[in-house]
This record gives C-alpha cells, structure tokens and sequence, in this order.
C-alpha cells in the first residue's frame, strides 16, 4: 500500500448568476434571497479547488498526473461555467438553485465518473475571497 | 503641511457583457469573444479609491475614512452592487461596460462629492485578481 495523498488543483472562471425560486412569490424571493434575487442577474470570479486523495503510484510518483487533472476541469467544467449565466446557459441550474453549495456539488457529480475510483475527490468553491464552501463536507 | 495619500478598498459583485450596438452579432463575437455572451457573465470587483490631502490638525486626518466609505457606497457601490451593468446602471448607459469606461464614470460620480481640502487623487478598478484599470483623472 502506497501513502495516501491529497493533490490540489486551482482554477477559476467568471459568472453571472441569480437565487431564485420559482415555487415561491417574487415577494418571498426577495424575502429569503434580498439582492442576490434581483432581476437582470449579478456575477463572481468563482474560484474552484480540486482536491483529489489516492495512493502515490510507485511507477510514476503521482497520485494523478495533473495535466490530465486540468484537463478534466477545463474540458467538463470551464468551458461549460465560464463567462456563462449560470442560470441560462448550464442547463444542470434549470430546476436547481446556482448557490455556491449547489454548483459545488454539481461540478463534484460531472468529475466524478471520471476519476478512477480508487481516488477520492472533494470540491472548494470560492464565490468571493469571503464566502466558500465544500463538497463532499467531512 | 506634507500631502498624503489615503486609499479606501470597496468591492462589488455584479453582471455584465461586452457588446458594441453598432456591430453586429458575430463582429461583436469576433472582437469580444466570450465577454459578449448574450446571457451577461459576471465579476467580484474591487475597487480602490485613493484620495490626496493634508492631516487636520485637530483629528489627524485627510478624510474620516468612515465618511470617506459612506460617499463611496452611497453613490457607487449601492448604485453597482449586485446589478447588471449594461441594464441597471443609470450612468453607464449607452456605453460599452468595459471596466475602462467603468472606472472613468466612477471618477464623474465621487470627484465633486468629497468633502472640502480633500481631492480624489486615483482610482484602480480590479475585475478579476489578474485585470485591473487605473485612472488619474487626466
């Protein structure tokens, strides 16, 4: 058995966004959500850390090479997110609510078919330097 | 009486998308990339403003920065925060929201509204932690 380690990868892209539910009155969105519920949409620099933990390969002293991990990122969730409105263009957000908890797990649930299952993954998600969340929560 | 500087950090989240009336769609697509996605993307901005005076001899400052804040949300932050830029934003309208044109009409809106033997001295305007403007008032 080889040390487990945990590797970290950092990207970010820009969005518009806005907290709104549409079981609820415009009145009772504007209640619950106060700005974040206004109209024509406001947006974030989301910052995004990718943390996957696994068993250093003795053959090549990884526990995933991280141009593949990148790539992953770029490919099934940068080129979906960024400078998009969350909203609108990720069709993930029709029926579900773009709060950072939920786009973080919605960016946990698109890598994860993609990593081999002996490594584990958990989403950070900046939506300012000031609020952050994390998905799965330990 | 030696002059100095005081420089006051706000920040703001909002919505926007570049895009020239004038052009047609694809010409703006082509100039502006995916900055011109009709849907609007959006930014965490930082803004720096930096004004010049002297120390009052009887409180030791330039400017109460309290009031100096008050000014600056009031009529910039309160006016941006959590809007669209291109849609919500009586003093950008009919201008292309690049953070150019942004900075200068944040100049327009604080310069004659801070308080007598202070002057506004800069303005840095950030929209991602890797894109910012400046702007002197020349």
């Amino acid at each position: 058995m080889g040390e487990k380690v945990s590797v970290f990868r950092e990207e970010h892209f820009n969005a518009a966004h806005r907290l709104n539910n549409a079981k609820w009155t415009e009145l009772e969105n504007q209640r619950i959500f106060g700005k974040c519920n206004l109209p024509n949409y406001h947006g974030h620099n989301y910052v995004l850390i990718v943390k996957v933990i696994g068993e250093i390969d003795p053959e090549t002293g990884y526990v995933i090479d991280m141009k593949l991990l990148s790539d992953l990122i770029r490919d099934n969730i940068l080129n979906k997110f960024d400078h998009k409105n969350l909203n609108l263009d990720v069709p993930e957000f029709r029926e579900l609510n773009p709060s950072a908890e939920n786009i973080a797990v919605v960016i946990h649930n698109l890598l994860r078919p993609l990593l081999s299952e002996h490594l584990s993954l958990q989403i950070r998600l900046y939506e300012t330097p000031r609020n952050f969340v994390e998905f799965p929560a330990v | 009486m030696p002059i100095l500087y005081l420089t006051r950090l706000e920040h703001f989240n909002a919505a926007h998308r570049l895009f020239n009336p004038g052009w047609s769609k694809e010409h703006n697509e082509l100039v502006f990339g995916k900055c011109a996605n009709e849907n609007w993307h959006g930014h965490n901005f930082e803004l720096f403003v930096t004004v010049k005076g002297s120390p009052s001899p009887d409180t030791g400052f330039i400017v109460d920065a309290k009031l100096l804040s008050k000014i600056i949300n009031t009529h910039v932050i309160e006016v941006l925060d959590h809007k669209n830029l291109n849609l919500d934003v009586p003093f950008m309208e009919g201008k292309i929201c690049s953070i150019e044109n942004l900075v200068y009409e944040i100049w327009l809106q604080l310069e004659h509204r801070l308080p007598d033997g202070v002057r506004l001295h800069s303005l840095k305007l950030a929209e991602t932690p890797r894109i910012f403007v400046e702007y002197f008032g020349e």
